[in-house]
């Protein structure tokens, strides 16, 4: 917030490449092939005090400087879009301090650093999806102990979670979460996929990227390896479901992608547009042509 | 068309250049410099210092300038900065018994050796506006005299624990583990324990120590010892195997005296708790030795009755920067969750009538 344009160049270059110091990448790498090497499972980590606030995304800009090459190309996106100005702001830093090329196309990309959505263009092998967590244990609404979840994890003691999603369907005759929906990875681990919208759930399952969350104030990060089964928890008879639009994109006729809901007028007209502000560029273009 | 308003590069510079006339103000008034902060304002350089885990006075003056005051923004700045610093070793541990001292009281014995030192304290003055102050006229410096070379004070609780009626601490000469390295693991031991209060929010230890003498586990405190002073820090470099003496720093410690009865009458015995801050910070020091004794519940077969005694809920919440980073998101747009909420609550809604009918 402090650092103007102009001064930028010579303030970074008191920095090492990407922010971080080589030790700290590493020891981050090191908690990385270790969650690569057991899916869904959240190791601790010496997370490090970043110059953006917690909550922030610190935790995802910790794993994106600790894998970041000078050849990749960095695309951010918040609520699915690259002009946020959380993404405006994480984009830049890293164009700032590590001179990495950055890019809004999704299929140009070889790192993503998102918040609360996955692309719509199916991502492919090769490349890196980097989450930003801000509660990385699913069972943490359950129960706030940290000591008695580790416990729960180790002895795949998930019943309090299938109780739960069970209490909402006897209450609300569906169940009540919308996002951070939560998913059993490799058969194995209950995970929090971040706050992406249930929507996105499908994307992680099988897909040919490689997804890793970070969460920096609660020193977690944990993956999901390329070609990875991850379920969203749900029961024979009420199956797991997205959401649906009646409406379509306003601007591409998307029938397919998650929409935001515009209010255009005082009253209350709606309009719906993508959330993914990329996937709808190039299908507008398409539609141009 | 309506076009969502979102932010783009312009948007942040614009704001970065209105925070910049924010912070100056009237430019008809002169600049404050770093200098007058790290002079004038040395109560608000100590906090920054202290939860900000670094000694650096100019560099909390100069947080301090850049936050336009807003102390926690600056404990932030030294953070982010602090992190990026090599760590070349340890220090040995500090010698309080030897120190400078500017203030020491024991709200336990009306005297004792080494003398009750009142020292420039805000306790016993009227709270009354200075309307001189306000004059800004020079102020005279009062006849100061240099102290003779630091000798040893003792310590009050010292003394208990040597009639056997306090609590010994044992050094297990275990390597101290450094909790801005490596993530805090529950059950915590006591040294990561001291070290999360130590940065931790003075608000917030100052409140959960209030609570403990409100009854949310009420373990009777007296201030044992407050000591405020300066110290010498030494270290013991690896390449030269004998310890060398790096500078002195300004430190607060605060001793409590706790209650306690153990299972039978020859056990009984006081127990401590302990607070340390860097510069002048009581306040800080005292809520912090509240909490650090409210803490040793387990250690001590205690009921825990309070929120102050639950090692987790205290830790994992005491660090401002945390607190103040995670709330301060809620600015960030969450409208792809908020419309997923959406979707679910109008579902709901929907059925609902349906099933009224049946």
């Amino acid at each position: 917030m402090n650092i103007s344009t102009a001064s930028g160049a010579c303030e970074a270059s008191a920095y090492n490449f990407a922010y971080l110091d080589e030790q700290t990448k590493r020891m981050i790498r090191r908690g990385l092939l270790k969650a690569v090497a057991i899916p869904g499972y959240q190791v601790p980590f010496g997370g490090r005090e970043m110059p953006l606030p917690y909550g922030w995304g610190t935790g995802g800009m910790q794993l994106t400087a600790a894998i970041l090459g000078a050849d990749d190309v960095l695309k951010v996106i918040d609520q699915g879009a690259d002009d946020t100005t959380n993404a405006v702001s994480i984009r830049r830093f890293f164009a700032r301090t590590a001179g990495v090329a950055t890019t809004e196309r999704t299929v140009e990309a070889s790192v993503i650093q998102t918040r609360h959505r996955i692309p719509e263009t199916p991502l492919s092998a090769g490349q890196i999806m980097v989450y930003q967590v801000p509660i990385p244990e699913p069972l943490r609404f359950i129960e706030p102990s940290e000591q008695e979840t580790r416990t729960m994890h180790a002895l795949e003691d998930y019943g309090v979670m299938h109780v739960k999603l069970y209490e909402d369907i006897a209450t609300f005759g569906h169940i009540a979460t919308a996002y951070a929906y939560p998913v059993t990875v490799d058969e194995r681990y209950v995970m929090d996929p971040s706050p992406i919208p249930k929507f996105d759930n499908p994307k992680l399952d099988m897909s040919p990227a490689l997804m890793l969350f970070g969460a920096g104030r609660e020193k977690r990060l944990y993956a999901v390896p390329p070609f990875t089964k991850v379920v969203s928890l749900d029961f024979e008879d009420h199956p797991f479901a997205v959401q649906r639009w009646d409406e379509c994109c306003a601007f591409c006729g998307s029938t397919e992608s998650f929409l935001d809901e515009l209010i255009v007028d005082d009253a209350g007209s709606k309009r719906y547009v993508c959330s993914d502000t990329d996937y709808c560029r190039q299908r507008t273009e398409e539609n141009l042509q | 068309m309506y076009v969502a308003v979102k932010g783009g590069e312009r948007a942040i510079d614009n704001a970065h250049q209105l925070l910049a006339n924010l912070r100056r103000g009237d430019t008809a008034v002169a600049e404050l410099g770093v200098q007058q902060v790290r002079q004038q304002l040395p109560l608000a350089v100590a906090r920054v210092m202290s939860e900000g885990s670094l000694y650096d006075e100019e560099l909390a003056a100069l947080a301090i300038k850049q936050a336009a005051g807003d102390l926690m923004e600056a404990i932030f700045l030294l953070r982010a900065y602090r992190t990026t610093l090599p760590r070349f070793g340890a220090s040995e541990p500090l010698d309080t018994t030897i120190m400078q001292l500017e203030r020491r009281i024991s709200a336990t014995f009306k005297d004792l050796p080494g003398g009750q030192l009142l020292g420039p304290t805000f306790d016993y003055t009227h709270r009354l506006l200075d309307f001189t102050l306000l004059a800004e006229g020079e102020y005279p410096a009062p006849e100061t005299t240099l102290a003779d070379e630091p000798k040893p004070c003792p310590r009050v609780l010292d003394f208990l624990a040597g009639e056997g009626l306090m609590a010994r601490e044992q050094d297990d000469g275990a390597p101290v583990p450094d909790i801005t390295r490596e993530p805090l693991a529950f059950p915590a031991s006591r040294a990561e324990r001291l070290q999360a209060l130590a940065r931790g929010d003075e608000g917030f230890l100052l409140a959960l120590g209030y609570s403990t003498q409100r009854g949310y586990g009420r373990n009777h405190p007296f201030a044992g010892e407050i000591r405020i002073g300066d110290v010498e820090v030494w270290m013991t470099p690896a390449e030269l195997g004998f310890s060398v003496p790096l500078g002195d720093i300004e430190i607060t410690e605060c001793e409590m005296v706790n209650q306690f009865v153990g299972e039978s009458a020859e056990q009984a015995q006081f127990t401590r708790g302990y607070g340390l801050a860097f510069g002048y910070a009581e306040r800080k020091a005292m809520g912090m030795a509240l909490v650090d004794r409210a803490l040793r519940a387990g250690e001590y077969g205690e009921e825990v009755q309070g929120p102050a005694q639950e090692e987790e809920f205290v830790l994992m919440h005491c660090d401002n920067v945390e607190a103040a980073g995670f709330v301060s998101h809620l600015k960030l747009p969450h409208y792809v969750d908020f419309q997923a909420e959406l979707e679910l609550i109008r579902k709901l809604r929907r059925q609902a009538p349906a099933e009224e009918n049946r």
